[in-house]
């Protein structure tokens, strides 16, 4: 049978299953989500009003066998931005929603009373229910709870109190197979769902499964695609280290931002690096490695443990460990991965809060370095929604804005990530471009920058950089659309064996018969399609900028600051 | 000359994490390498003074190099 859209309407508590239509049938993933959002969705209308639309879906081959194809996107009108969003995630619940035949899941409407109600989502379509047990609650109790009222299989999305407040921080989690939490974490599209007034979704596919036209075809591209994954010296390096191997490499190129953007190098590096991670996991018996979804190949998650062995966090990132490390200027692994429990427990995006600390810090709230201030700030004030956390939970803008900080790092109003835009330029024109605000997965230049992968590119030169974030950007939309994880971008940039196979996935999946050049262009126009929203939206180029004090500012040790013109930044849309 | 040289990831297995060595002049980035008994193939990237460089690139006194393996993540 093939997938229907789903779809819950907020505002009159009905619920429906629809057909496709035939502009949505090639798409899945983030493909989907914007084109549905661009569809439906005034392009003026207040994010966390009743017009704007939370869009769910799985990926063009999640709930297959294929490897790595297990990401959901998630998409709306971004309260935080403004623009259009797709916030990416691991978990389980893509691969089940694509087994209960439910190709996006859209919620719709708002209801008029302030009760929360929770979705349940199974092959026979939604049913929804008044919830009141868990509202109110962290996530972690909220999901021990629904751990004893649902069946273990079932996947959940749920917000924490950070989402039920509205903060324009707020994210989304997604249980993993181990009933751990990973996040759909950017442009807090978890106050989206909190003013839909859904604190959680289950999902249910009973014995749902996903057709694929070619099983026998599927079979022989899923081993070369698996292979291709494999056997990249770089997947096996994020199964050794995870992403924060890259602590030490960003550091000693000087691209790493730190005490706010004001250094590019971090004294303290090696504490709070993939390196230390690694043996701390080991001594302590965590485990290096583990994956978010069924069926990845390269596991890059972990589980870190405290001082006293016992579990801590997991999908412990290089990003949130920057942040809350080199960025706000705490070496201590310890109290950022408590800090990172506290984030996941309150559902509000690492990044995006960390670095508002860093502004607060820069205007005095606290100091520098301090890290139990840091995790006072959390469980006093953000996670109890006093005036100073929603301040915070409204990100490093908000911030900024409040304290009149005027070295605020963000585009669109969204927190700029681990990586200085100065000393690693294609970054910048990501950072600058993305249809989404400051965001590295959009564009992830710093493989040609810096890692050498997919050839390389002077990250202190302009030369070229403009060309490379528009080919990742396109690359990384049809990625996105798919369901898989962005680090088969590695294998793909490299081994010529890895695109062809995913296209033989997809074409046995579908018994259709797409080429390269197809998929080059399904990333275009869902480029094209977000930034049309976001022109309609009322952005102009003007907004595809960097804060002016990156112009301003030399960054140590290479003392260099961001000189692309706006011109050279607006080549990017020429194509 | 003396040079300092900094190991990363597995690299630092049974070697170390950063020393400062000496090395007689001239000598190339790939000497140092082969040197430590790494080869040349494992090798990601390499830095002197927080700059890319190359295997021939020959080393100056007091420069800082850093050996990478294939390494990503994001």
């Amino acid at each position: 049978m093939a997938a229907k859209i789903f779809r819950v309407n907020m505002s009159d508590l009905s619920t429906s299953i629809e057909e496709v239509p035939a502009a949505w049938a090639g798409h899945g993933g983030r493909g989907l989500t914007s084109t549905i959002v661009a569809a439906e969705v005034p392009p003026t209308c207040h994010p966390l009003g009743v017009n704007n639309k939370l869009v769910f879906a799985s990926g063009l081959l999640s709930g297959t066998p294929a490897a790595n194809s297990g990401r959901l996107s998630c998409g709306a009108k971004s309260p935080l931005t403004g623009t259009i969003k797709e916030s990416n995630s691991g978990g389980s619940s893509a691969q089940l929603l694509a087994k209960c035949g439910c190709k996006a899941l859209i919620i719709e409407g708002q209801p008029k009373d302030d009760a929360w109600y929770s979705l349940a989502v199974t092959p026979e379509g939604v049913t929804i229910t008044k919830e009141a047990e868990v509202v109110g609650m962290g996530n972690f109790a909220a999901l021990e709870i629904l751990d004893q009222r649902l069946s273990a299989k079932q996947g959940i999305i749920i917000i924490g109190t950070a989402g039920e407040m509205k903060m324009r921080s707020a994210n989304i989690s997604v249980k993993d197979p181990d009933g751990n939490l990973r996040s759909g974490g950017r442009g807090g599209l978890g106050a989206v769902m909190g003013s839909k007034r859904v604190k959680f979704i289950s999902i249910d596919p009973k014995d749902g499964k996903v057709e694929i036209a070619d099983m026998d075809k599927f079979r022989v591209a899923n081993k070369a695609f698996a292979k291709s994954l494999i056997d990249h010296p770089v997947s096996q390096a994020l199964g050794t280290y995870g992403t924060n191997v890259l602590v030490n490499i960003i550091n000693e190129s000087g691209g790493l931002p730190t005490r706010n953007f004001t250094k590019g190098q971090f004294d303290g590096h090696e504490q709070i690096s993939g390196e230390t991670m690694h043996d701390l996991i080991q001594e302590r018996g965590g485990k290096v490695k583990h994956n978010c979804h069924a069926g990845c190949v390269i596991q890059c998650s972990q589980i870190y443990n405290d001082v006293k062995n016992k579990y801590k966090t997991s999908g412990f990132e290089y990003e949130s460990i920057w942040a809350l490390g080199a960025d706000c200027e705490i070496d201590n692994l310890d109290q950022i991965a408590e800090a990172d429990h506290l984030l996941d427990d309150i559902g509000i995006d690492s990044i995006e809060t960390a670095v508002a600390i860093g502004v607060a810090m820069e205007a005095g709230v606290l100091e520098f370095g301090d890290g139990e201030g840091l995790l006072r700030i959390l469980t006093e004030e953000v996670a109890k929604g006093t005036g100073l956390g929603r301040i915070i939970g409204g990100g490093a803008g908000d911030v900024g804005r409040a304290y009149g900080v005027t070295r605020v790092p963000v585009v669109k109003n969204q927190a700029i990530p681990a990586y200085d835009p100065r000393a690693i330029k294609g970054m910048g024109i990501t950072y600058a471009t993305s249809t989404q605000g400051a965001d590295h997965t959009m564009g992830y230049t710093i493989a040609t920058n810096i890692l050498g992968v997919g050839g390389s590119l002077d990250p202190l030169s302009k030369e070229g950089q403009v060309e490379l974030s528009r080919n990742l950007q396109i690359a990384t939309a049809a990625i996105d659309s798919t369901g898989m994880c962005l680090f088969i971008a590695f294998a793909a940039l490299d081994d010529a064996t890895c695109l062809p196979a995913l296209i033989d996935l997809l074409n046995a999946c579908y018994g259709i018969e797409l080429t390269g050049d197809d998929v080059t262009n399904l990333g275009k126009s869902i480029l094209k399609t977000e930034h049309a929203f976001n022109l309609a939206a009322g952005f102009t180029n003007q907004d595809d900028r960097l804060p002016d004090f990156f112009s301003v500012e030399p960054l140590p040790p290479h003392n260099v600051v961001w000189d692309f013109s706006g011109e050279e930044i607006d080549t990017f849309w020429n194509f | 000359m003396k040079v300092t040289v900094k190991l990363f990831a597995f690299f630092r297995a049974g070697r170390f994490k950063v020393e400062e060595r000496e090395y007689p002049e001239p000598t190339a980035v790939s000497e140092v390498i082969e040197g430590l008994g790494i080869n040349l193939d494992e090798i990601g990237i390499t830095m002197i003074n927080s700059r890319h460089c190359q295997f021939e690139t020959l080393l100056k006194e007091g420069d800082n190099l850093a050996i990478f393996p294939v390494i990503g993540g994001g």
